[in-house]
């Protein structure tokens, strides 16, 4: 008896398969889709070749004046040459060690946190954020045994990096107080938090800085005087814990209720049944949306430009103002805009890998 | 173990009832807030009455004494304060609107490039999307503002499209309507291609209700609204004069003029928030299962019917709420227009006359009422937009 | 919750690091003896009235009006410190006491000097309003400037003075008013306002910040009066009086011929009543302004006469080479007038 032997598949047609069928799948499936492909194509003939034309092949990347940039090209050495204002401002240059201490202590003490599997994770995070602000505020302001740099002298990426971090960190527990209250039973807490987040929520940032910058001395009374920098931060954090208050709450509604009820009828009290068992779940929820939180408002500290700060972009826009260096604009801001991307871009990847991690089936 | 019955207030301090402990809660925080904002007021009116800096709003009603370089109402050196701030909130709205305007339809492009099935098309789509949101506002209005649009030329050399429309560092010009002779007889048709149109789109609807007969409302309404006034126009002359821009002295006069500080805000605005608008209506598209797509054909409907009728209503409403509060991020970002000159409410309000008149508590204040009386306007208008394509449910 | 606690003291204690309370509530003098230096506001960049070096060095004719008061109330000119402030900040940062003397380049008027809580001291500068032009325009004076597009400091009195000053002439123009001054500076060299309006003294510093400042010119036309000078709180007539009198103590030094580099010699062996009264050799003049009897000797030792101040500043001994003008002695066919010390 002869068994009956399949012959072997055919391959796909050539034309489905390979360079060649992802190209007719992907690019040209149809009329529309070529003119499409074609309209694509073009656009990026006409924007990159330039682009790598200017800011590589025909760039100048050494030198030390304006005068050794080739016309044309891109003038990295004004970047180069303005690199160390761009990152600390005006901080003394014999103490800038201290500013890069600080970062390197925030790293490598925040590292741990994102090891999977450090025991004793929760104490450990508690001390490093009870010990480290101090830590920082030390070497970065001076005090016992350091010399004391004024407010006015901090700038760059630095006071950017300043700015965001203090802003956000201040913003969390007022944000999540923010967002209890307007979870509350309580009308008139309700009332007021409510207020609150929206009246914060409503205006630009640029009046509440202003707000902060001229009107805030006036609130407070005589002789009592908040240096510039303090003043920016709590207008920042103010206006950013109404932010996170919404993020927030957008977590405690995905509890189910089922939870406040467990921990009711466990005679757990308000605050226990927040703090262990209600806030613990929705603030996890909440960790990319604090994390975009956080993302905006990296971008909005390029605004303290208004009321006078030096930070990142105000020190680049205000080189190029510089008579030595006038007529690079445009280095600059490409430049400033690569270190804003490279931040954000790199957290909102962050975030998006933490919500993948994160989605543990309390969603929709 | 106690049986709580039965001995009903042993250790009954008032404080152990919840009820009791809410309202001294509720009382001790309205106090707090209460003392925090009378400890605030009483400061700021010691501090003004001690330093003898005047208070009150009464010059909103003196006279300005300076110039404004963009209005969209009649301005002169004289008016009051009080007609500086309707200019800068004008030049605010138009900020917005136009910027809504824009980034809408860009968003909504990018958004549905983002789900080609064309490769390169989505791929261009997700690297507008990933660039322009990760780079702050204020950077993209200095890049186009300092960057492109001062490398214009100068008026003398200006860019020219067949000597009417110009265009240099000082701004795009363009030729300018006034009525002429055929003013209301346009204005007359125009009113009547309206009516028309409604008459028509109604009409369709019963139609369609009752033959289940499509008529295209739309071309026949643009075209409704083109040939009359045209027909108009032609029997009763010309509606409008066109007031040419000429290069006379330094610069162009006549026509209108579209200052570069405009052009950079509304650009690098309507760019930025096009790229979330754009992710809103990825999510908002995706949001809607295939299965509806699949019924939807089965059903026979034509791709742009399926589009249409089936998928856009369903993602608008998971598109509407964020997309409110980007434009109510766009209103507040227009804010930024300070920083370029452009003069919008922050920068001529905030800015000049809290300068000029030294009274920073009542400008901001004002200010900050009109960004949260918009706010809560748009807030508003979406909510209630949003209601009326909520799902009925039967 | 004791960690709540912990973490609410802590935020306070944090606040009060950066929250600064002078503990006297007296005189500004006393605050100001107390905390061991003049605050000063001043311009955020502008050569030869306030301006940093490479090394973060403040320079300028208001920093060293600073400088003076410091010299005269703690002896030592380097006993002072200064924040930058923006044209929008400068009066309420005075007003709430951020700052004990606002020195930057502010003009004296009416409603400064009584509307908004503050006193202005005297006139360090007399100024004008002017125009700034590319020779490119071909334009000779401001009456030719009809339908120009004009760039602007906002906020400025500088900005009500165009106005008025086109109104009066029947001219029209486009005005293009930026927060900054270098922003205005930057709008003209690109072209987009053709002329740059501004305090004279400004248009020659910021002249010199053009690339090619030999392309530009200041046209001959002064459109205003802008008497530019130091300002405190009102209501603190001693603290009003030491700055004032810092200021008058340069001017006479000058008038008498006392200069940084004969100061000390002539304290000691002037015989010209006037000379020995200013230096503190005759009489106790110093004491009733609370200050040391050789006030004056360390002011002029340590910043300069009025002529010393102006020349190394704004005038000859500068890049701005401003010539002396209304700012000349009142004997020598200017403006600058200073009571006797008696």
């Amino acid at each position: 008896m002869s068994t009956h032997v399949f012959k072997p598949d055919l391959p796909p047609p050539t034309l489905s398969v390979g360079v060649v069928g992802w190209l007719r799948a992907n690019l040209f499936s149809n009329w529309f889709n070529t003119l499409l492909t074609a309209l694509a194509l073009y656009l990026i003939w006409v924007t990159v070749p330039p682009l790598i034309q200017w800011a590589f092949l025909d760039a100048t990347w050494s030198g030390s004046t304006r005068s050794d940039c080739a016309p044309g090209g891109a003038c990295w050495v004004f970047i180069q040459n303005r690199f160390a204002q761009f990152m600390y401002g005006f901080y003394p240059q014999g103490l800038r060690w201290r500013v890069d201490l600080t970062v390197i202590l925030a790293v490598a003490g925040a590292a741990p946190l994102f090891v999977k599997a450090m025991p004793r994770k929760l104490v450990y995070g508690l001390a490093y954020l009870l010990v480290y602000p101090w830590l920082a505020f030390w070497l970065l302001h001076g005090g016992p045994g350091l010399e004391v740099v004024p407010t006015s002298q901090w700038g760059g990426l630095m006071l950017t990096l300043v700015i965001a971090v203090v802003g956000i960190a201040g913003a969390m527990p007022l944000g999540v107080l923010l967002a209890l209250g307007r979870r509350s039973d309580m009308p008139a807490i309700r009332v007021i938090c409510v207020t609150f987040i929206e009246f914060w929520r409503g205006v630009p940032l640029i009046t509440v800085l202003f707000m902060s910058s001229v009107m805030l001395p006036l609130f407070l009374p005589e002789q009592i005087t908040i240096d510039k920098l303090l003043r920016a931060l709590i207008a920042v954090i103010l206006f950013e814990a109404a932010y996170i208050a919404e993020v927030v709450r957008g977590g405690l509604q995905a509890i189910p209720k089922g939870q406040y009820e467990a921990a009711g009828a466990l005679g757990l009290g308000y605050w226990r049944m927040m703090g262990l068992v209600i806030l613990p779940q929705a603030l996890k929820l909440v960790i990319p949306g604090i994390v975009n939180t956080f993302i905006a408002l990296f971008k909005d500290t390029s605004l303290v430009i208004i009321i006078g700060l030096f930070d990142l972009f105000n020190s680049i826009h205000q080189a190029t103002v510089d008579p030595a260096w006038l007529g690079f604009a445009i280095e600059g801001y490409v430049f400033a805009a690569l270190v804003y991307w490279i931040f954000c871009f790199g957290m909102s990847r962050y975030s998006m890998r933490l919500e993948r991690r994160l989605h543990t089936g309390h969603k929709r | 173990m106690q049986n709580p019955a039965s001995e009903p207030s042993r250790r009954g301090s008032m404080m152990t009832d919840p009820k009791v402990r809410a309202w001294v809660f509720q009382i001790l925080a309205i106090g707090a807030v209460l003392g925090i904002g009378w400890y605030l007021f009483h400061n700021t009116q010691a501090n003004l009455a001690q330093r003898g800096i005047t208070s009150g709003f009464a010059f909103l009603n003196n006279p300005a004494g300076f110039g404004i370089l963009q209005s969209l109402i009649d301005y002169t050196e004289g008016d009051t304060y009080g007609r500086v701030f309707v200019v800068g909130l004008l030049n605010t709205l138009l900020v917005s609107v136009l910027g809504i305007f824009i980034a809408t339809i860009v968003g909504f492009v990018v958004g549905v490039a983002r789900l080609s099935p064309n490769w390169l098309i989505s791929r261009l789509a997700a690297l507008y999307i990933e660039i322009f949101r990760n780079i702050p506002p204020l950077l993209q209005i200095f890049f186009w503002y300092f960057a492109v649009l001062r490398a214009m030329p100068p008026p003398r050399d200006s860019h020219a499209l067949g000597e009417t429309v110009f265009l240099n560092i000082r701004g795009l010009y363009l030729p300018s309507p006034t009525p002429a002779e055929g003013f209301w007889a346009f204005i007359v048709a125009l009113v009547i291609a309206i009516a028309g149109c409604v008459a028509l789109a109604r009409w369709a609807r019963v139609r369609h209700e009752n033959t289940g007969r499509y008529f295209p409302v739309l071309w026949a309404s643009l075209g409704i609204l083109v040939v009359v006034p045209a027909l108009f126009a032609l029997v009763a002359g010309s509606p409008f004069h066109w007031s040419v821009p000429e290069l006379t002295g330094f610069n162009f006069r006549g026509g209108w003029v579209v200052i570069p500080e405009l052009v950079a805000i509304t650009l690098a605005l309507s760019i930025y928030t096009a790229a979330f608008i754009a992710e809103i209506v990825r999510a908002g598209i995706q949001a809607v299962s295939h299965g509806q797509t699949e019924a939807a054909r089965s059903l026979g409907l034509r791709p742009g019917h399926i589009l249409r009728l089936v998928i856009i209503p369903q993602a608008l409403r998971v598109i509407i709420p964020p997309l409110t509060s980007q434009y109510l991020n766009l209103v507040k970002n227009s804010s930024l227009a300070a920083a370029i000159g452009y003069p919008d409410l922050v920068s001529v309000f905030a800015g000049t006359v809290l300068n000029q008149t030294g009274q920073a508590i009542e400008t901001i204040a004002i200010t900050m009422s009109v960004y949260l009386a918009i706010s809560l306007s748009i807030s508003l208008l979406m909510n209630w937009y949003n209601k009326r394509i909520a799902l009925v449910e039967r | 919750m004791k960690t709540v606690k912990t973490t609410l003291a802590s935020v306070a204690a944090l606040a009060a690091l950066g929250l600064s309370v002078p503990a006297s509530a007296g005189t500004t003098l006393d605050a100001v003896v107390k905390k061991g230096y003049v605050q000063c506001g001043v311009s955020d960049g502008l050569p030869g009235f306030s301006y940093t070096d490479q090394k973060g060095t403040f320079l300028g004719i208001d920093v060293d009006v600073c400088r003076a008061v410091a010299a005269a109330v703690f002896g030592d000119a380097a006993k002072v410190r200064f924040t930058p402030l923006t044209a929008k900040e400068r009066f309420t940062a005075l007003q709430s006491g951020e700052v004990d003397i606002l020195s930057r380049n502010t003009t004296w008027t009416s409603t400064r000097d009584a509307g908004l809580g503050l006193s202005f001291t005297g006139v360090t500068y007399y100024d004008g309003q002017g125009f700034l032009v590319s020779t490119k325009l071909g334009v000779k004076s401001a009456k030719e400037l009809d339908g120009a597009a004009v760039c602007i400091q906002a906020g400025t009195t500088t900005e009500l003075n165009l106005s008025d000053y086109f109104r009066s002439n029947n001219l029209k123009y486009t005005p293009i008013t930026y927060d900054r001054s270098d922003e205005t500076v930057k709008a003209l060299e690109a072209g987009r306002c053709d002329v740059l309006t501004s305090d004279q003294s400004q248009l020659y510093a910021q002249r010199i910040k053009l690339a090619n400042p030999d392309g530009y010119i200041v046209l001959p036309e002064v459109i205003s009066k802008e008497p530019l000078g130091p300002v405190v709180r009102r209501g603190d007539d001693e603290w009003f009086a030491i700055v004032r009198w810092a200021l008058f103590a340069q001017i006479n030094a000058e008038e008498l011929g006392v200069t940084s580099a004969n100061v000390e010699q002539l304290a000691k062996s002037s015989t010209n009543p006037d000379v020995r009264r200013l230096l503190g050799a005759e009489g106790e003049y110093g004491k009733d302004l609370r200050l040391p009897k050789d006030w004056a000797v360390k002011i002029v030792k340590q910043v300069g006469n009025y002529g010393e101040m102006f020349e190394r500043n704004v005038g000859q001994g500068s890049e701005l080479k401003i010539e002396r003008g209304l700012n000349a002695l009142w004997n020598k066919g200017g403006l600058q007038y200073a009571p006797p010390v008696r």
